[in-house]
């Protein structure tokens, strides 16, 4: 069976490392050559050594965005999860036993569907879908309804300490579905014997869920908190989209993906954006590898 | 290939892992090889320019079968104005050249690639909300320079330079430290919009001074009505020209000159104070809070609604908003009136200039071709059809002589008659696209009421002495 192996592996191998080579590898490294460039997308680029990374240590704007991140690093995984675990709680093993085996809510089947939805819809659409629901005047969603009562609108998306939330909370709305199945399938594998002990043991529903479904659920969760984590590094398309001014009031909801588009895009300052994007690559993955090493925990075989 | 597993199942991660390292190193050169040609200049690609023969009819020496590549923005004003005018009226005149027509909504993303690679189109319309930076167009000396075309003879009268056949101030408008690089086109008014109609009913009038313009905005808000209002989602330099614009009213026109030639203190003249502070009060006490969260586009058709009074805007507002406006609605301008009695300029200055910029390509195939493109286009017969298919004026003088406009521009027409020589320009945005954004935030937050006119003035500043300091950024000086 040896004689031929190579040419076969390799003949396997050979597209898909040439295309990930062409269009990962080598965008990845001329981002880290044109960083240290003046380059302005148009002529020759000239070298400039570490220039764009000193302006960078200045620039108030990218280290406003470097601070959203840190909010969305907290914020979305914590709330999202949250709020996805709860739901799959309910959905899987919230419901009655019957005939020993636990069962979701009623119409459980229907919830799931209807919470997979945002995740079918393409990431502008729910961008502008929400610029009609946090509209600041009557033909708006929510404020449509506060100003029919009576209320003054909530400006969601122009008071600076609200506006980010006002993101987070779009980012996790087309989250959780996702997030839902995800543990859901988790919870899925869980075998009912377990529940069925602790059950006969006395332990309540809220008992059931931390002593048993969250221990054997650890490692689904680990993964989540890293998607969550790189999906909260990204951010472009709902930002860009939805937040006022792109970025905006006054940077109140920019992050590096916005500043680098405005700084390539908009200023021809290819060089320096090259620089953020390379400061991004190295967030990203500190916070992945930090994550993988922090979670590391023996999982419970069954 | 002594270590080579027995069983695929030997075959640990670490060695495949091994292997991919390898891989990787093997690809290095291939990687180094495509570095190059994604940001490779043009410096390496030397094209030789085609040319022709100069003649009285052929002043610009075109090769006269040399192909011309054309890229229009089909923004506002379409592109059927290029195709049913301008190119037959380069192709009559040469008729072996062929034409290629290209149209695009995103200037860049078209046209960036063709740049880096040393490839350009001849002639590019570079607008709209994804135009290329013209500094940096300029910086990179990707412009063709356009003093040729203004100093040779015009297409209707030989005796006349083409320069001459045009509204003053155009050479200018597209001119980098002296130096004319890019062509605008269209007339441009910038003032404060309302409607004829309104305005009628109400009995109301449009403001000189300050006091009426305070008393008027007074009237509107006891009607019901949003006295005044922008769009501060994505047009906030709508606003930051009103401003400006007032500032030069009050301290004259020197003030922008500092301004766009990043003085040090320019954004802290009295001047440029006392407007932000005037227009800070106009905010606190007569804009719509929401605004600040709307589009242009719903501003505007809420002006077309009635639920919002006056507007700042240019005068292709107008025909932005064609499909929206009701039948009778009247768009008529008014110059931003004055503060007090001791204004450098009177009530009826205006800032207007040419808009919608034109640029050929230096380096590419056939740039005399993009030349005499121009040349055509500032003919009369190019002027006059281009303003009888968009409604827009020209910066060609006879161009628009007997056309009748719709009120809108012909208002905005009579205003810039009206102001004669009290005509003025400014051109920091076009130059620093950074200052730009920097005065966009600003504004919403001194027109929404969260900073003073004081911090107005000083944190734009801040960010034009950054730039001043910034080596990597082309400066330009008028």
């Amino acid at each position: 069976m040896r004689h031929g192996k190579y040419p076969f592996v390799i003949g396997f191998l050979f597209a898909p490392v040439t295309l990930y080579v062409v269009f990962v590898i080598a965008p990845y490294a001329q981002a880290f050559q044109i960083s240290m460039t003046n380059w302005r997308g148009l002529s020759a680029p000239q070298w400039v050594g570490f220039d764009n990374y000193r302006r960078l240590l200045d620039d108030g704007r990218f280290w406003q965005a470097v601070q959203h991140h840190g909010v969305l690093l907290l914020a979305l995984p914590l709330i999202t999860i949250a709020i996805a675990l709860f739901f799959a709680f309910l959905l899987n093993v919230g419901g009655r036993s019957v005939g020993g085996q636990r069962q979701g809510v009623r119409g459980s089947k229907f919830y799931r569907v209807v919470f997979f939805f945002p995740q079918v819809l393409a990431v502008a659409i729910i961008a502008v879908l929400f610029q009609m629901v946090y509209r600041p005047n009557e033909s708006g969603l929510i404020n449509g309804v506060l100003m029919k009562l009576g209320l003054d609108p909530v400006l969601f998306l122009i008071r600076p300490n609200l506006a980010l939330w006002s993101i987070i909370a779009v980012l996790v709305w087309q989250a959780v579905g996702f997030y839902v199945v995800l543990f859901s399938a988790g919870m899925a594998s869980i075998p009912g014997e377990i529940y069925e002990a602790a059950e006969m043991d006395g332990a309540s529903k809220v008992m059931l869920f931390f002593r048993v479904t969250l221990p054997l659920l650890w490692d689904t969760l680990q993964v989540a908190w890293v998607y969550l984590g790189i999906a909260a590094f990204d951010a472009f398309a709902i930002v860009a989209v939805l937040s006022v001014d792109s970025g905006g009031p006054d940077g109140a909801t920019t992050v590096l993906a916005v500043e680098i588009y405005r700084n390539a895009f908009v200023y021809s300052k290819y060089g320096y954006a090259s620089a953020m994007g390379v400061a991004l690559f190295f967030l990203t993955l500190t916070f992945a590898a930090l994550t993988l090493r922090l979670t590391k925990r023996e999982s419970v075989e069954y | 290939m002594s270590n080579t597993p027995e069983t695929p199942a030997a075959l640990s991660r670490r060695t495949l892992l091994g292997r991919t390292a390898a891989a990787g190193l093997l690809a290095t050169p291939v990687v180094s090889l495509l570095g190059a040609c994604a940001t490779s200049g043009s410096d390496e690609t030397t094209t030789k320019a085609e040319e022709g023969t100069k003649s009285a009819a052929n002043p610009l020496g075109v090769a006269e079968d040399a192909p011309l590549e054309v890229v229009i923005f089909n923004g506002g004003y379409g592109e059927k104005y290029a195709t049913d005018v301008h190119e037959p009226l380069y192709k009559k005149a040469f008729p072996k050249a062929e034409i290629k027509h290209q149209s695009t909504q995103a200037v860049s993303t078209v046209l960036q690639p063709r740049f880096a690679s040393g490839n350009p189109p001849e002639f590019v319309n570079n607008s709209g909300e994804k135009l290329i930076d013209f500094g940096s167009l300029v910086a990179d000396g990707q412009l063709m320079d356009l003093t040729e075309l203004w100093d040779a003879p015009s297409v209707d009268d030989p005796n006349k330079k083409v320069r001459d056949t045009v509204v003053p101030g155009t050479v200018e408008a597209g001119s980098f430290n002296g130096k004319p690089y890019v062509l605008y086109y269209v007339s441009t008014v910038f003032g404060i919009w309302y409607s004829g109609k309104l305005f009628k009913e109400n009995g109301w009038a449009p403001a000189k001074t300050w006091s009426e313009f305070t008393a008027l905005l007074d009237g509107i808000k006891s009607k019901g009505i949003t006295p005044y209002g922008y769009a501060g989602a994505n047009a906030a330099y709508y606003q930051w020209n009103v401003i400006l614009t007032h500032a030069a009213k009050i301290g004259g026109t020197d003030v922008l000159k500092n301004i766009d030639n990043l003085e040090d203190g320019a954004w802290q003249q009295d001047a440029v104070k006392q407007a932000a502070q005037a227009w800070e009060e106009i905010g606190a006490k007569y804009v719509d809070k929401s605004f600040e969260g709307l589009k242009h586009t719903d501003v505007q058709l809420r002006q077309n609604q009635y639920k919002l009074a006056l507007y700042p805007s240019g005068d292709w507002l107008e025909g932005e908003q064609k499909k929206d406006t009701p039948a009778g609605f009247e768009y008529q301008l008014m110059p931003v009136p004055s503060l007090t009695g001791s204004d450098k300029l009177p009530a009826t200055a205006v800032r207007a200039t040419a808009g919608e910029g034109y640029f050929v390509s230096a380096k590419s195939k056939n740039p005399r071709g993009g030349l005499e493109y121009m040349r055509q286009m500032l003919s009369v017969a190019g002027a006059k059809g281009f303003t009888e298919v968009v409604k827009a004026p020209t910066v060609v003088t006879a161009g628009s002589a007997g056309f009748a406009f719709p009120p809108g521009v012909a208002s905005s027409q009579a205003a810039l008659a009206a102001a004669g020589k009290d005509v003025f320009n400014l051109y920091f945005d076009g130059w620093y696209k950074e200052l730009d954004t920097e005065a966009r935030t600003a504004t919403n937050e001194l027109m929404f009421g969260r900073i003073k006119a004081d911090a107005f003035v000083e944190r734009i500043q801040k960010r034009a002495d950054a730039i001043k300091k910034d080596s990597s950024v082309a400066k330009f000086t008028r």
